[in-house]
């Protein structure tokens, strides 16, 4: 990396493992979601695999939901800000992974448009103590066609669940990949995202073959 | 969803200043992961605060949408504004996001695969 070039603008934060700024020959940027409901560990996931210092961006919306279309004149309107939490992997020397940890919230319509526009798919980060509440977000996830794996995120002291009682909870397809993580461990983390791209190849794979 | 980090600075300026009034950018071509680069033969001179902070930032190197607007503390959709104008005037080029056209997505995921792979 070009870590002088970070030292140069060390005002920006790097992370220990890389510098700020791209590589030169990067050409390649995809994009896979980290979703799932508030305080399942999409922030410590994507902070766990990031070379940077993971990023937040916000946004702000009306409190109707639409994201705020002419914003002369909002003083007088409830505004409320959503935040989405990023971080980078690059993978070679032309290709950058963005893992964008994303608001499970159905009303920031805008906002997941521009989050699923070109993903590759997404990670649903799921908890055995209230895996009702990944229902919103799987079903937004199919609403945008945005094929996904569920990951269940390890709690210490939550109960651990035969994967068969998982799948039905969830409600989960034969072929939707269910594995187990731990958000804190970038290993973990990284085989959980593997799991995704592998299924997401087999669903590549058989498209073509239509 | 996470909540908005405590303590941060906003400023002065409400985002809506700092894009005239626009909601909207001058070009309908930012994705979140669009790559930005920025031009160093262009003068500084007349831009606003913001224009100048971006490019600013952008001059040390290639960085997102995302990143820009996370590291300026801006919206993603004021981002989106200041970046079309300074397309526009020559100060900044864009690399595509994923060029799906270009690049099938069979190879994006191989790459992508080989990548985590590596790193295990």
């Amino acid at each position: 990396m070009d870590s002088a070039l970070a030292s140069d603008h060390g005002a920006y934060g790097a992370h220990p493992d890389g510098g700020v700024y791209l590589r030169r020959t990067v050409r390649t940027a995809a994009k896979i979601l980290i979703v799932g409901h508030f305080a399942v560990g999409k922030t410590t996931f994507v902070g766990s695999l990031s070379e940077i210092r993971p990023l937040r961006t916000e946004e702000t919306m009306t409190q109707a939901g639409a994201l705020v279309d002419d914003l002369a004149g909002i003083e007088g309107k409830t505004t409320t800000t959503v935040a989405m939490d990023f971080g980078r992997l690059t993978l070679s020397d032309s290709l950058v992974l963005y893992l964008f940890g994303a608001p499970g919230q159905q009303r920031f319509t805008r906002l997941w448009q521009d989050m699923t526009q070109g993903a590759l798919g997404a990670l649903v980060l799921a908890d055995t103590r209230r895996l009702e509440q990944s229902f919103d977000v799987m079903g937004l996830l199919e609403e945008h066609g945005l094929p996904y794996a569920v990951a269940v995120n390890h709690f210490d002291g939550a109960p651990s669940h035969p994967e068969e009682e998982i799948r039905e909870a969830l409600d989960l397809l034969p072929e939707t990949p269910l594995v187990t993580c731990d958000a804190r461990d970038r290993i973990s983390s990284t085989r959980a995202l593997i799991s995704l791209v592998e299924y997401l190849q087999t669903r590549t794979a058989a498209q073509e073959h239509v | 969803m996470t909540p908005p980090a405590p303590g941060r600075d906003r400023g002065l300026v409400r985002p809506y200043v700092v894009t005239d009034g626009r909601s909207h950018p001058t070009r309908n071509t930012f994705d979140l992961v669009t790559l930005v680069m920025a031009h160093d033969d262009r003068p500084l001179g007349g831009l606003s605060p913001e224009k100048r902070a971006l490019m600013e930032l952008c001059l040390g190197g290639a960085l997102s949408v995302a990143e820009i607007a996370g590291h300026l503390m801006l919206p993603v959709s004021v981002t989106k504004v200041l970046l079309g104008d300074l397309v526009d005037s020559g100060h900044l080029s864009t690399r595509a996001p994923i060029p799906s056209a270009q690049l099938p997505e069979a190879q994006i995921l191989q790459e992508v695969l080989d990548g985590l792979r590596a790193r295990l």
